[in-house]
């Protein structure tokens, strides 16, 4: 399955300062597999050391978000979007 | 979500009042009673900053009866690239009054209450129970928890927005009817892995885009109008053009909140790596222009990003941005035979890189204590500061 990832800007360091990207995969897990194939480092950024889903990073498959779905086994289906928002304070 | 309006009609608007007001009037789902609404309405403004500065703006022209605006801080002359409820006139002046004189002139009706103080846990309930509703443009995770809780504790909504570079986030969190701040990120990302504004820099109008929406939404609460913002996350990217929406939800796992707590160590400033990192090796910069004059030999390193470095630099440093040093890329570009000296803006990110520094063996391994900040204000203050 092919799907498109948004990536935030502090993780466009990773992808070229790309801010959509291409991946594949039919779970959520393996989506996140091949994002790391292709650009290394990404997934700790989203991933704790004991592969959960960091708890100050939010990840959507369309709207929804993983957490109140299947976490890293969501399905993913074709040409879904996988949205990854991290927390951000600034205001000023 | 549709709700209930937050506040109570006031008995009657002036002739002067319905003047000003009339294109607000005109519009059905506002009227004479929305405005009236709005009237008796009391905000609080957290923040008279980037986002704290349309808001404030834009509240007070819509008629919001009372103000209050929080800020302990001063103007300076990098605010006012966004911050433009504040002038050229009001520079060293704290932000708190400047914002005041820009409310008055603009909406003489409107009553404004200055707190210019810090906001804490142990005055935050005190000064929250004063008000309807509470709108949020502050710049560090501590006092978004701290808001949130507060807000929690006293049932009142929350108006939140962040701003980052051309990224803008912003939603309402009110625990009666939906997710709460602590839904949606339950923990704060360990210090250092999230740039603030003054580390990654913020395009101004991105302040306007997101504090329209959150005073939107504030005017939609006070009078019951609308779909808010409840439940929903926005997500606008100024680059390409979009808004996107997202649902939170309450988090089944979350711990209900109960009481303030001390949210400068549940946020952490640094790293507990990088402390213990730069106890005992952190030099001043008077410390590193002896060096320099006595013709030490060492190898100083810029651990910021490009464009930082070219705003303003230390004489001799080469840049190798902190990343480098958290992937161990960088050390591979470093002498093993001198002393490495680093720095970066006012010494958080130089800790955090001489913590990975020091675990890959460069033990004589220094950092300068407020970097190239006190370096201009000590050394050189002819140096452009950001």
């Amino acid at each position: 399955m092919s799907v498109s990832v948004r990536v935030p800007t502090i993780l466009r360091t990773y992808t070229k300062s790309e801010a959509e990207v291409a991946a594949d995969g039919g779970t959520l897990k393996e989506v996140l597999a091949d994002l790391e194939a292709n650009f290394p480092g990404i997934r700790a950024r989203i991933l704790d050391d004991n592969g959960r889903i960091r708890r100050f990073v939010n990840v959507y498959v369309g709207d929804e978000d993983v957490r109140f779905a299947d976490g890293l086994d969501t399905e993913t289906p074709e040409n879904s979007q996988v949205s990854i928002i991290p927390a951000v304070a600034g205001g000023c | 979500m549709s709700l209930p309006p937050l506040v109570e009609p006031a008995a009657e608007l002036t002739v002067d009042e319905v003047r000003r007001y009339s294109r607000h009037l005109i519009i059905p789902d506002v009227g004479m009673d929305g405005q009236k609404r709005l009237k008796n309405a009391k905000v609080l403004v957290v923040g008279a900053g980037g986002l704290g500065s349309p808001a404030l703006l834009y509240l007070a022209a819509a008629g919001v009866g009372t103000l209050g605006i929080i800020d302990f801080d001063v103007v300076d002359e990098s605010n006012l690239q966004r911050q433009v409820i504040h002038g050229q006139s009001d520079l060293g002046k704290p932000k708190a009054e400047s914002a005041r004189e820009s409310v008055e002139e603009i909406n003489p009706y409107v009553k404004v209450i200055l707190h210019k103080e810090r906001l804490e846990s142990d005055n935050a309930l005190e000064i929250f129970a004063g008000y309807d509703l509470i709108l949020d443009g502050t710049d560090n995770f501590a006092t978004r928890y701290l808001v949130n809780d507060a807000a929690v504790l006293l049932n009142k909504p929350y108006v939140w927005g962040s701003i980052y570079r051309f990224d803008g986030q912003v939603s309402v969190f009110w625990n009666e009817y939906g997710p709460n701040y602590r839904d949606l990120y339950p923990e704060p990302p360990p210090p250092g892995m999230v740039p603030s504004c003054a580390e990654g820099g913020v395009l101004g109008v991105l302040c306007a885009a997101v504090g329209s929406v959150m005073v939107n939404e504030a005017i939609k609460l006070i009078t019951g109008i609308g779909e808010t913002l409840v439940g929903r996350l926005m997500i606008y990217d100024a680059l390409e053009m979009t808004w996107r929406t997202v649902k939170v939800r309450k988090d089944p796992e979350g711990e209900p909140i109960t009481e303030l707590i001390d949210y400068e160590s549940f946020c952490g400033t640094v790293s507990e790596e990088a402390q213990e990192a730069a106890s005992g090796s952190t030099i001043t910069a008077r410390e590193l222009k002896e060096k320099m004059d006595n013709g030490e030999d060492f190898h100083l390193v810029d651990v910021r990003e490009k464009n930082e470095y070219e705003i303003v630099s230390i004489p001799g440093s080469v840049l190798i941005p902190k990343g480098e040093f958290l992937s161990g890329e960088a050390f591979a570009k470093l002498p093993q035979d001198k002393q490495v000296i680093l720095h970066c803006k006012s010494g958080g990110r130089s800790a955090e890189a001489l913590a990975a520094l020091k675990s890959a063996g460069f033990s004589d391994a220094v950092h300068v204590g407020g970097g190239v900040l006190a370096w201009v204000a000590n050394i050189d203050p002819s140096l452009p500061t950001y």
